[in-house]
């Protein structure tokens, strides 16, 4: 186990290394701008005196590095500093719409996650039939459109012309689990359609790969049926990169969100990133980058882990 | 009947005479009926949710003649190699390239195909269509047909140079790293990890919202993202290729860097490559659609689809499909190259058993 | 095995078509085949590759492998006909009635099981045993295989236990139902010889103990020899022909069965260094070597190359022969010690030596396919090294490439233009051959050159080599595994192990006694063309004395 340990504390290490350049990447481009933030809030027509006195309200005469140390210090706390448009906290305005995100995202995951694997192991026992060349053309579309158009469609069939679903995702406080479900339904099912192909072509592609492995003729030539061989004898040596195929897909939930939130106009950290590039918001747009960024490293720590963990030759070693 | 509709039921009549012809009597059956019930539905005035069907079925039955016709002239009339690789093409692939083709005329001959101007406004905003406004109007009352049509130019273009560039970047980097080895492949590797631990769309709006949206700076900065991940695959291809006894012979000959990569790597790197700059495109062409349609990518005047579908998004609570034409027209560019690609990544793999 | 006519008929294979599928065309690979297997008896099926006997083989279980179909004939299994049996019926058989054992336990054991593990699956399968009777009757197995620790050895993963163990192992999963058949597919063809040997002195007990018939397909006829009663000889498809062991072996009646066996006593006239101490050529002194991963793979290791002789440097896998080459070539710099071309020392790193350094110094590959860029065409390949160090170009680049290509027998107007992937494994070979020579060298260094061909190939290409050195006065380093390939060619052997010189010297005194007992081991494990032979090796050294053990006793350390 020991070698096992060792591996995991240096994939550990790698992770958090990464987080902390990506975080100081995140600081020091807005440090690239033009001028500095002041001058791009106020614009062309402000006058010295209100940009120097804006200047020191935002601390920017202080040198880079110590507001970096500054920032990411209150960011572990939570505390990302205000907003320069409102002026209100950014961890205030961030807390709740993370929370919906959150939701909206395993909402997808929760129905695609386990629904792709099973498919894709089906798939792969169905090659090269009709149902496979069918579900290849399907999923490479589903794959191939982007969210947009999955989610107008969804509107435009499942709402506007059926009533079925609503359009719009308008949350309140309050709200029973059933209803919340109900009015987010059709945005996780934008989600859905789009990861779902995703994770069944590569879970089928993984499987198939391994199909040509002396052990599986070994399998079949013990007479075993065809679902054994790819349930007992394929799956169990595919996990590492189903696993890496699931995080990446979980990661791309995380961003495949911003654009499903405006199409449903849903209250989620997406939407308010998008509003603050458009405003210039920097305070925000660095704490949601930050947050992005670190559930996608922290998604693709916990794949390799995954990959780690369900190796026979690293868990146990000779 | 309109003489679209007249017209894709002779297509469908003449691939099912081809059908028959070939001895495939069920295609051939399943193409009669298909017409058949074209004709009905639409002669008859059923009910529009049945002729809908039908269309869409006609539609995609006429899509596939066409490919069915373009492969069989490609390989007919090609030389014997093209035509070898094209026999065994499925029809999702002939299919991909007649659309690519498609795509590519309308983008090459916008200003003779489109019958008004980019930005010309020639009617008022959202008006139906009409014999000359195929699809309507959109807010401003410009023609959405001629948006579409010069929008094959922009946002295809805009997404061609980012992925070109992004290649070179990547590419050469990449086949560097594999023949360098040591330091130089272990510092460019780290690097590309880092760029690719930030999610894409995510470092496209941190980037715009300092640089802003000039075209010049979409093209970089898409370049700078995706560079990554052109760098590990050509890394890993051109990994695999550098440990082969025929490298090492060349090495050890006394080969420079130069001659290593044109000779001796890139021909046998080549095939995956190609594939994946299909990929990478597609990548590339749907981040650059998801920016315009955040507002923050292509800015009107412009003609582009991701922000058409932006500017007429409203019309979809009223139950119109107008901003699904672009957001199909986007669709069905990356479904061709996708079709295209997973057809060579078969082929290139097939190869190796 | 004379009363083997009066007992049953087990398998019979009466003209069995196979066809396989090369560029989306069916082709026929077996071209009516017929087999008759008798019960308990061993029937050989030797072949070169491509001949068909593992495709054989697989359908004796009413198997086809991907890319391949039964096209016709008809495969009777104790009266049933699997050609025209359903799925159902075929799968019940496999694991069951006949059992495959593969050529390599590495790749054939799943990664993710324990061994002991994929050993009940077939009979819990096929109800014959619960789980713990099969565990049980597993660990029984393993201990008559002369597994070491049986009653553990099942429980760890297919990683953790050696080559030579897992293919007894694989024996043992084949046995756990008590099969009727076994097919064995070039069991031991991945091993050491000294692994090879236990292996097969376990097949064998085993097989004659249970009473199972068997098929055991390879392409050494030694090792055929040791384990069947019949042989039938194949070649590309068809069936050349078939007779009892020891018959076959003295009294071969077809013209290319002959050829087979006349292999073996091909033999160049041993060459001497010059009287009075010439200077060596390539010159190694002292060197030890190690990879940036892991430990010592070369120590303290000293031999030199003669001019227009040819080393032989043996050892089984593991030894640091290869590494040796890649010290001398410069891939490898070494930690102590240096490498002398002519008397003056060689930089360490390829990249430090001059253009006339690197000319002297070529090497031939194991692997031809990997050895040639696939996309370049033969005139390119092979014009290349006179292009870039000797500056030829044009009309004379072109002659040079023809006489190159005459060189090594093929025809110029023939082969210029062609690309690698449409020679045969033979023409590479040859290929990779006037690549090197087109330097214009001093010295070849072969690794491994011919263990990936054909016996009759091989063969061609250690004459051509001979041919070469006598009329180009070449040196070889000839790097190898195959102690037959050392007797056909070489003048001086050194014999590796573990990084180490065991013992070197001329050929006439290596093969002789008194051995080096390392040496001892390697040329005692090496099948000879008769029936009784390991029987009587067996009873020499007893049973505790091959293999692993007495590797591990034989070394000194």
């Amino acid at each position: 186990m020991n070698a096992i340990a060792t591996v995991i504390a240096k994939r550990l290490g790698l992770g958090l290394l990464t987080l902390f350049i990506v975080s100081i990447l995140i600081f020091f481009a807005v440090e690239l701008l033009p001028g500095d933030m002041a001058e791009a809030v106020l614009g062309m027509g402000a006058t010295e005196e209100t940009t120097a006195a804006l200047r020191e309200r935002m601390g920017l005469d202080q040198p880079a590095p110590m507001r970096y140390l500054d920032w990411l210090g209150g960011a572990v706390r939570g505390d990302f500093g205000v907003s320069l448009v409102s002026g209100a906290s950014v961890g205030e305005a961030i807390g709740q719409r993370l929370l919906n995100t959150l939701f909206l995202a395993s909402y997808a995951a929760v129905i695609a996650v386990p629904f792709a694997i099973a498919l894709g192991v089906v798939v792969a026992l169905l090659r090269d039939t009709l149902f496979d060349r069918l579900a290849n053309v399907l999923t490479l579309t589903s794959i191939s459109s982007p969210e947009f158009f999955l989610g107008y469609i969804l509107i435009l069939y499942l709402s506007v012309r059926t009533g079925f679903f609503p359009a719009i995702s308008s949350l309140t406080a309050g709200m029973g689990l059933g209803e919340l479900l109900y009015r987010t339904f059709l945005p996780a099912l934008t989600l859905v359609l789009v990861v779902t192909a995703h994770m069944m072509r590569m879970t089928r592609a993984a499987i198939i790969n391994l199909l040509a492995e002396p052990y599986i003729e070994m399998a079949r030539l013990k007479g075993a049926p065809p679902w054994k061989v790819i349930v007992h004898h394929a799956l169990p040596n595919a996990w590492a990169p189903i696993i890496n195929v699931v995080a990446l897909n979980l990661a791309y939930l995380i961003t495949g969100v911003v654009l499903v939130e405006v199409v449903f106009v849903y209250p989620g950290i997406g939407q308010l990133l998008v509003d603050a590039v458009a405003k210039r918001d920097f305070p925000i747009v660095q704490a949601c980058c930050l947050i992005f960024a670190a559930t996608f490293i922290l998604l693709n720590l916990a794949a390799d882990l995954g990959a780690i963990l369900t190796n026979p030759r690293l868990r146990h070693p000779k | 009947m309109s003489p679209v509709l007249i017209g894709a039921c002779l297509v469908l009549l003449g691939a099912a005479g081809v059908a028959f012809v070939r001895r495939r009597r069920l295609l051939c059956g399943a193409l009669v009926l298909l017409v058949l019930a074209v004709a009905v539905t639409r002669g008859f005035g059923l009910p529009p949710d049945l002729a809908g069907l039908a269309i869409a079925a006609a539609l995609l039955a006429v899509a596939a003649a066409l490919s069915a016709g373009l492969k069989w002239s490609i390989v007919r009339f090609s030389g014997p190699a093209v035509a070898r690789e094209f026999r065994t093409a499925p029809l999702t692939a002939s299919f991909g390239i007649l659309v690519i083709l498609l795509y590519s005329t309308a983008a090459l001959f916008a200003p003779w195909i489109a019958p008004h101007g980019e930005a010309e406004v020639i009617s008022s905003s959202f008006a139906p269509p009409s014999s000359s406004l195929l699809l309507g109007a959109d807010q401003l009352g410009r023609d959405i047909f001629s948006r579409i049509i010069y929008g094959a130019r922009n946002s295809v273009g805009l997404a061609l140079a980012a992925t070109l560039l992004a290649f070179l970047l990547g590419a050469v980097s990449g086949l560097l790293a594999a023949i360098k080895g040591g330091i130089a492949d272990q510092v460019l590797g780290r690097i590309a990890d880092i760029l690719m631990s930030v999610p894409a769309l995510i470092f496209a709006l941190l980037m715009l919202s300092i640089f802003g949206t000039g075209l010049l700076v979409i093209v970089l900065v898409i370049a700078v993202i995706y560079a990554p991940r052109v760098f590990r695959l050509t890394r890993a291809v051109a990994g695999n290729v550098v440990v082969m006894d025929y490298v090492e012979a060349a090495r050890l000959r006394g080969e420079g860097d130069w001659y290593l990569i044109r000779r001796e790597i890139l021909p046998n790197a080549a095939a995956p490559l190609v594939a994946e700059f299909g990929l990478e495109f597609c990548f590339v062409f749907l981040l650059i659609a998801g920016l315009s349609f955040l507002g923050l990518g292509v800015q009107p005047p412009t003609a582009d689809w991701g922000s058409m579908v932006r500017e007429n998004a409203t019309l979809i609570s009223f139950g119109d499909m107008t901003p699904l034409i672009p957001a199909g027209a986007i669709a069905l560019l990356t479904v061709s190259v996708n079709f295209v690609v997973d057809w060579m990544l078969l082929r290139s793999s097939g190869l190796k058993e | 095995m004379s009363s083997a006519q009066a007992r049953d008929v087990l398998l019979e294979i009466r003209d069995l078509r196979i066809d396989g599928r090369t560029n989306e065309e069916w082709v026929p690979i077996i071209k009516g085949v017929d087999l008759t297997l008798h019960r308990g008896e061993v029937l050989g099926l030797i072949g070169e590759s491509g001949a068909g006997k593992s495709t054989i083989g697989a359908a004796a279980m009413g198997y086809a492998r991907d890319g391949t179909r039964i096209s016709g004939g008809s495969v009777t299994f104790d009266g049933r006909d699997l050609v025209t049996a359903s799925e159902a019926q075929r799968r019940a058989l496999r694991g069951a009635r006949i059992a495959y054992v593969a050529q390599s336990a590495a790749a054939s054991f799943n990664p993710a099981h324990r061994i002991i593990d994929q050993h009940v699956e077939a009979p819990v399968h096929h109800r014959l045993r619960s789980k713990a009777e099969a565990r049980e009757d597993a660990m029984a197995l393993y201990e008559r295989l002369r597994l070491p620790n049986p009653d553990e050895i099942g429980f760890r993963y297919p990683h953790q236990v050696s080559g030579g163990q897992l293919q007894r192992a694989m024996t043992a999963m084949a046995m756990s139902c008590r099969p009727d058949l076994i097919i064995f597919d070039e069991p031991t063809t991945a091993l050491d010889v000294t692994t090879q040997i236990e292996v097969l002195a376990a097949i064998r007990d085993i097989v004659a103990e249970v009473g199972t018939a068997a098929i055991y397909i390879s392409h050494d006829l030694a090792v055929v020899a040791q384990m069947a009663d019949t042989i039938k000889v194949l070649l590309r498809g068809e069936g050349v022909e078939e007779a009892e062991t020891r018959r076959m072996l003295s009294h071969p009646q077809e013209e290319y069965t002959r050829s087979l066996w006349a292999v073996r006593s091909f033999e160049r006239p041993q060459k001497r260094r010059p009287a009075g101490g010439a200077a060596p050529l390539v010159e190694i002194a002292g060197v030890d070597a190690a990879y940036a991963s892991g430990g010592k793979v070369l120590d303290d290791v000293s031999f030199e190359i003669h001019p227009g002789m040819t080393l032989a440097v043996v050892g089984e896998s593991g030894s640091g022969k290869s590494t040796a080459a890649r010290v001398i070539t410069g891939l490898l710099p070494p930690a102590r010690g240096e490498v002398r071309l002519k008397g003056s020392p060689l930089p360490p790193h390829f990249r430090d030596r001059s253009r006339a350094e690197l000319r002297q110094v070529q090497m031939i590959y194991q692997m031809a396919d990997t050895a040639l860029n696939p996309k370049l065409r033969i005139r390119d390949i092979v014009g290349r090294p006179a292009q870039f160090y000797g500056g030829l170009s044009g009309k004379e680049l072109r002659r040079r490439v023809e006489e190159l290509l005459e060189l090594i027998e093929l025809d110029p107007a023939d082969y210029m233009t062609r690309r690698p992937p449409e020679l045969s494994g033979g023409q590479k070979q040859r290929i990779g051959i006037a690549r090197a020579l087109a330097a214009d060298p001093e010295v070849i260094i072969c690794d491994e050159v011919t263990s990936a061909l054909d016996q009759l190939v091989a063969e061609g290409i250690l004459k051509l080599l001979g041919r070469l050195q006598d009329e180009l006065d070449l040196a070889y380093m000839f790097i190898t595994h195959d102690l037959a390939t050392v007797r056909a060619i070489a003048d001086e052997v050194v014999v590796m192990r573990d990084g180490r010189v065991v013992e070197q010297g001329p050929k006439d005194e290596m093969f002789a006694p008194p051995h080096h007992p390392y040496t001892d081991l390697l040329l005692s494990s090496v099948p000879e063309m008769d029936p009784d032979w390991l029987s009587r090796l067996l009873e020499e050294r007893g049973r505790d004395n091959i293999g692993e053990a007495a590797r591990d006793g034989s070394g000194g350390h």
